[in-house]
């Protein structure tokens, strides 16, 4: 694995000046997962979202790479199309046999664990050589803060008010990593943009990988969070810190958590500082928030019974 | 000169081997009643090594299309196949492929849309893709459908053009028949199509491009639709270039319009796909016994070829339009509305009356067709059009 000091050597392939904003979770995400390509030629997909209208805005682009964007729900679609003729044009004598590229879809979360998830599934399913990355920021941003499966239970969302009768969304939030960890691809991992080593790291796995991998980002949005735009890294570590988000890899099946949490703090911290959780904290909302520590606790305590010991 | 062959074979099979003559480099499809036998049997040209081609067995036709997206933008020749609520779930990628320029060819298996769900042919599926802005072609018999599907590989890929271009054969009757086709030798239909050779590959790394951009904001959407409306008008040379180039190799002549019995007719029926055979069968026998009647057969459905329609339908006195799908609260079918808009120009107005038949498979009688050149006669002679659209042949108690 690269140390900081190749990886400053390596080119950045999404250019400065795209118009997400200050703070966005998601540039840090794509950068490192970037970093992890190497020198090899890298082609994008992404999905529709903040990634993509921010940063092609035509006749600009952000990428130093060939780019596609085609739709919501199916830049790994998109993307198993380019990687299946990749191999029919070596297959045709148009490429050389020899060639290395890299394939690479993005989509945030609305386009991967709601309206992609089909999608995702038959790609992965499929075992292209393709590396898929979620940008989890835990709704539709782009459309302006709906909630999403992978919104967490309780957050504030457009979709999910705050009232008398509701107080935010009542469900869990969806596991995807480990719905794709169990479909039985090479490499799934989650990673964190607080953790850029640990997550350039997987990203590196992810593109040696032969077939098809999977890399889930914690990726806060500072709009969507209500926290401010200096904030994102921060926000990020207490997720990894309480176990909201735990940095894992599932290798041909195996569980590790890459990154150890010794002691474990109370979800509190990363709820706290967020606008999103303001009313976990009025009075009457106790039992919620004791719900959602609980979900956590056991969400972890699974993790760490599928996690091997070394 | 291209060997010729005579098989006894469906028009799926038929399809499928025109594919593999012009070999694609990808082909991601997904299986569907009646379109399935087109893709099983590429899988097993695949299976057996017979094509370069790389198979994407996708898991909906949304991310049929999709990956046929990805792999044309990447500068790949691709095909696939669909039908019915498979070309209804693609509908978003459709308009993408157009708008991205992308020269995939499909063929679609001509099939109702649910509800309620029915299996059998009509042309519900693809009037649904109308607007999509594809290239569409018709065929009445497999040997159309093979022919059109060579064609739509240079039409779609033709610098002026580059549109998807969709090749419909009717559900059952024209996927299943065994019809008699004449197909060619692959090196002569390989030297027909060429290759393809793509100005925008995201495989080009030295060229990198972006495919797909955000064009809001007062970006240039409203122009790019300008150039695809430009590009489906330069499609109408291109059509009958590649179909005249074409047929100094197959012997068979084409026409975006093509006619029977107008030299001297009196009325005559216009229609699309297989039903042109019932129609000019009646006509046939209708002649024998004196009528004046003739048929109108369109071939291309994208562009619509009115000039050649509006030609071809001058001077009569009455003209009925038989359109297996319907448009619910126009005042009538998709085919009548384009028949009609055509003859605005005309000199002197000719009655047209619309006929839905045969959706969901319904039969297709020869005495239906009798009806309608019947009406025709009755409105030449000077009697009352009936009230379109006529459900023709639909039971009395609906």
């Amino acid at each position: 694995m690269a140390n900081l000091k190749e990886l400053t050597r390596r080119e950045d392939r999404l250019a400065g000046g795209h118009r997400l904003c200050a703070g966005c979770g998601a540039s840090i995400a794509v950068r490192q997962v970037l970093l992890g390509a190497g020198e090899d030629p890298v082609v994008v997909g992404c999905a529709t979202g903040c990634l993509e209208v921010s940063t092609t805005i035509y006749p600009y682009s952000s990428w130093k790479t060939p780019f596609i964007h085609n739709a919501f729900e199916n830049s790994s679609a998109t993307i198993s199309g380019v990687e299946a003729a990749f191999n029919g044009l070596k297959r045709a004598g148009k490429i050389d046999p020899d060639k290395k590229v890299r394939f690479v879809a993005f989509g945030g979360d609305g386009g991967t664990y709601d309206i992609g998830l089909q999608a995702l599934s038959g790609a992965m399913e499929r075992g292209h050589d393709m590396v898929y990355v979620c940008y989890d920021n835990g709704a539709y941003m782009n459309t302006g803060i709906q909630r999403s499966s992978a919104t967490p239970k309780g957050a504030w969302a457009t979709t999910a008010e705050v009232g008398a009768a509701q107080q935010g969304k009542r469900q869990r939030r969806k596991d995807l990593t480990q719905i794709i960890a169990a479909h039985g691809v090479p490499y799934a991992a989650q990673a964190s943009v607080s953790h850029w080593k640990d997550l350039t790291d997987k990203a590196e796995k992810a593109f040696n990988t032969p077939g098809a991998a999977f890399l889930n980002v914690f990726a806060p949005c500072p709009r969507g969070w209500r926290i401010p735009s200096s904030a994102t890294v921060e926000i990020a570590k207490a997720a990894v810190q309480t176990g909201f988000w735990p940095l894992y890899e599932v290798e041909d099946g195996v569980f590790r958590q890459t990154v150890k949490v010794h002691n474990r703090k109370p979800v509190e911290e990363f709820l706290k500082p967020q606008g999103r959780f303001k009313h976990l904290f009025a009075p009457g909302n106790e039992a919620l928030l004791a719900e959602v520590q609980a979900d956590v606790d056991r969400a972890w305590d699974a993790l760490l019974g599928r996690c091997s010991t070394e | 000169m291209p060997e010729h062959k005579t098989l006894a074979a469906t028009g799926n099979t038929v399809v499928a081997e025109a594919m593999r003559q012009c070999k694609p480099d990808v082909m991601a499809a997904y299986p569907i009643t009646p379109q399935t036998t087109i893709v099983e049997e590429y899988a097993a040209m695949v299976a057996k090594g017979r094509v370069h081609t790389e198979y994407v067995t996708v898991e909906s036709e949304h991310s049929a299309m999709s990956a046929c997206i990805g792999a044309s933008a990447a500068g790949a020749r691709v095909m696939t196949a669909t039908s019915s609520q498979g070309l209804a779930l693609m509908w978003e990628e459709l308009h993408i492929a157009a708008g991205m320029r992308l020269p995939i060819v499909m063929a679609n298996a001509n099939r109702a849309l649910s509800a309620p769900i029915n299996i059998h042919c009509d042309h519900s599926d693809i009037m649904g893709a109308r607007d999509a802005g594809w290239v569409t072609y018709f065929a009445e018999t497999a040997q159309e459908a093979y022919d059109n599907t060579i064609m739509a590989c240079r039409v779609a890929e033709h610098p002026d053009v580059m549109l998807p271009v969709m090749t419909t054969l009717d559900g059952f009757i024209t996927t299943h028949s065994i019809d008699r086709v004449s197909v060619m030798d692959d090196e002569s239909v390989s030297g027909f199509v060429g290759q393809y050779v793509p100005k925008t590959a995201l495989l080009d790394l030295e060229n990198p491009v972006m495919h797909g951009a955000f064009s809001g904001l007062g970006g240039p959407y409203f122009e790019f639709k300008k150039q695809q409306r430009i590009a489906m008008e330069n499609a109408r040379k291109v059509v009958k270039d590649v179909a005249e180039e074409y047929a100094k190799l197959s012997g068979r002549p084409f026409d975006v319009v093509e006619t029977w019995g107008m030299e001297d007719a009196e009325t005559a029926i216009v229609v699309m796909g297989s039903t042109a055979g019932n129609t000019r069968h009646v006509a046939r026998d209708l002649r024998a016994k004196g009528e004046r009647m003739g048929l109108v057969k369109i071939r291309v459905w994208r562009p619509f070829p009115h000039v050649e329609l509006a030609a071809a339908l001058k001077g009569l006195k009455a003209v009925a339009v038989l359109d297996r799908a319907e448009s619910f609260g126009a005042e009538g079918g998709p085919l009548f509305l384009e028949t009609r808009s055509a003859l605005y120009d005309a000199a002197e107005r000719i009655p047209v009356v619309d006929y839905i038949y045969g959706l969901g498979g319904s039969d297709v009688k020869l005495e239906l067709i009798e009806r309608a050149y019947k009406d025709l006669s009755d409105i030449a002679a000077g009697g009352a059009a009936p009230a379109g659209p006529v459900y023709l042949g639909a039971r009395e108690e609906a």
